[in-house]
């Protein structure tokens, strides 16, 4: 049986890998469970210098699911080789990290300076991040700019580019287009949604951000849609993901069009999620005697 | 840190909206250090998704308790688990209290309604006793103080309405009692934001070191999620850090508040 599936030149040893943001950088949970047993470790957006990220409260619980203004908090470049990348490097499984900037120009030089470090697996661009002023979500929403961002990083890296995509346009199809034409290798599909929550005592909003982005299961059938649509429009493959709590959300993913999937939310609540969707992906294939998982990819079967 | 499945052996009321839980958790209760908190996955719960983090109370070789108040619908579901339930919980999580060395200085321990439980490991593991400081809005918001009695540490109590001990704020006999003596003493508190606010004021007052468990919303508990982070003080300024992981504990010194 075949677990194993290709995003560019990058082979993940199983479909199930983790959303950026909500697995830190991998070692905080090396105590809780096997990373060598994941497709990929997926770490959290890295721009060039330190970030201080959003004032607080930075996230808001809602019905099955988690509003969230982190503010891409992080070390940066030099902060994350220095602090994170000896204890990453050492993993048997591939690093995914996911990079962002304020300019197409900080893109790339990001993009450049993880392509020289060496031993890194892929890179994802983060165009979709709702939480920040500058960078992120402006590149993922405007189709000149998204171009232009994947373009610039693909001159300046040979390493597989995964674009994470933005849910927030009114088709993803010419998107995901937009990306594969400028050289992305695959796609994430999706990040959050823009969200917003109010106490009604005091009528203030629930985040110091005032919106935020919304993840968790209740967003699943969207960003199940999003992917069949995106699927439809590119031949790179796609990372699904978007409130996966189980295999059969997972499964779900795949069917629709997904190659690989990640698991995000889920990791705060069910650190094991990722490992135990696996394990039900196995079973899955074993009872439906699927011999190879990339035979389940877009064959969800909709009437003429 | 490790995952573990819990057994409730009891779950019962204290006093007020204040219940007790002790959980069967052989694994993670020897590992407990003194204010350090577990992370539980209430089972009853179905669209709230998150965890809930409780400062552990007592821990022995296989049970752990925690103390805590019906807030919200998190404490409220877990209140009404019966014994024999079981749940998954991550700990013992988070940087506790740096227990006093024998012939070091001696601990006050300063307590806000429940945050009293957050104090019994470090007040029982202490190799000196010294005065606990509870204070709370009423007495039925005065908790486990037979607790920290029996391990012969001396109570003082104080409430807001005047219904236990002296009235007013848990502050006002501290200072009493450091105007007293205040050399060679070391602070602990855990409780309400505003209190540890005054209790770092105090210390510093008295020039004396003081550390203090803060108590933010969480969402992971593991330092991954950036949800708790409070402004800490840095050589070059301050920056966020994580209540769960650089925390809950930390020097009053250099907390920004």
């Amino acid at each position: 049986m075949n677990l194993s599936v290709q995003i560019g030149k990058l082979t993940l040893q199983n479909p199930v890998t983790v959303a950026s943001g909500t697995f830190g950088y991998g070692v905080e949970y090396s105590q809780l469970l096997d990373l060598n047993q994941l497709g990929a470790v997926v770490v959290k957006g890295i721009r060039l210098g330190p970030v201080r990220g959003n004032p607080t409260p930075r996230t808001f619980e809602v019905a099955s699911g988690l509003i969230n203004a982190i503010g891409l908090q992080g070390p940066g470049v030099d902060g994350f080789i220095k602090k994170y990348w000896p204890f990453l490097k050492e993993l048997k499984v591939p690093t995914i990290i996911n990079i962002w900037g304020t300019t197409v120009e900080e893109y790339a030089e990001v993009a450049g300076r993880f392509d020289a470090l060496g031993g890194v697996g892929a890179l994802e661009l983060n165009v979709s991040c709702p939480n920040i002023k500058e960078g992120g979500a402006q590149f993922g929403t405007d189709l000149r700019l998204l171009a232009q961002v994947v373009a610039a990083c693909r001159k300046a890296t040979s390493l597989p580019l995964i674009t994470k995509m933005s849910p927030n346009v009114v088709s993803i199809a010419p998107y995901a287009k937009a990306a594969e034409e400028a050289g992305s290798d695959a796609l994430s599909v999706t990040n959050s949604f823009p969200a917003m929550a109010i106490d009604i005592e005091t009528r203030r909003p629930r985040l110091a951000n005032v919106t935020g982005g919304l993840t968790g299961p209740c967003i699943k059938p969207i960003a199940v849609k999003l992917v069949w649509e995106a699927a439809k429009a590119v031949r790179i493959p796609i990372i699904g993901m978007g409130g996966i709590q189980s295999a059969a959300d997972a499964l779900e993913f795949i069917i629709a069009g997904a190659t690989a999937v990640a698991v995000g939310t889920a990791n705060f609540y069910e650190p094991q999620t990722a490992l135990q969707v696996i394990d039900g992906i196995s079973q899955f294939m074993r009872q439906h005697s699927v011999q190879d998982i990339r035979d389940l990819v877009g064959t969800v079967q909709i009437k003429p | 840190m490790v995952e573990q499945i819990v057994q409730i052996v009891s779950n019962e009321r204290d006093t007020d909206l204040y219940f007790r839980l002790i959980a069967r958790a052989p694994r993670l209760a020897p590992l407990v250090q003194p204010g350090q908190f577990v992370h539980l996955r209430i089972p009853t719960l179905k669209e709230a998704l998150l965890r809930r983090p409780f400062s552990v109370f007592q821990a022995s070789a296989d049970t752990f308790s925690i103390l805590y108040k019906t807030v919200g619908k998190g404490t409220d579901a877990l209140s009404r688990l019966p014994a024999g339930s079981e749940m998954s919980a991550i700990g013992p999580l988070g940087r506790g209290f740096t227990v006093p060395p024998a012939g070091g200085q001696t601990p006050i321990l300063i307590a806000g309604g429940y945050g009293m439980a957050a104090l019994y490991l470090l007040a029982q593991r202490s190799p000196q006793k010294g005065i606990v400081f509870v204070g709370g809005r009423r007495r039925v918001d005065i908790l486990c103080q037979d607790e920290f009695r029996a391990l012969g540490w001396e109570v003082r109590v104080a409430t807001e309405d005047g219904s236990l001990g002296e009235k007013g704020l848990v502050t006002q006999p501290l200072l009493a009692e450091l105007n007293r003596a205040a050399t060679g003493r070391k602070l602990f508190a855990c409780g309400p934001t505003p209190m540890l606010k005054a209790v770092a004021r105090i210390a510093e007052q008295f020039s004396l070191p003081a550390e203090l468990s803060m108590d933010e919303h969480m969402c992971c508990g593991i330092g991954v999620c950036l949800t708790c982070v409070i402004p800490v003080k840095t050589a070059d300024g301050w920056e966020y850090q994580r209540t769960c992981t650089e925390g809950p504990v930390f020097d009053a010194r250099h907390l920004v508040f």
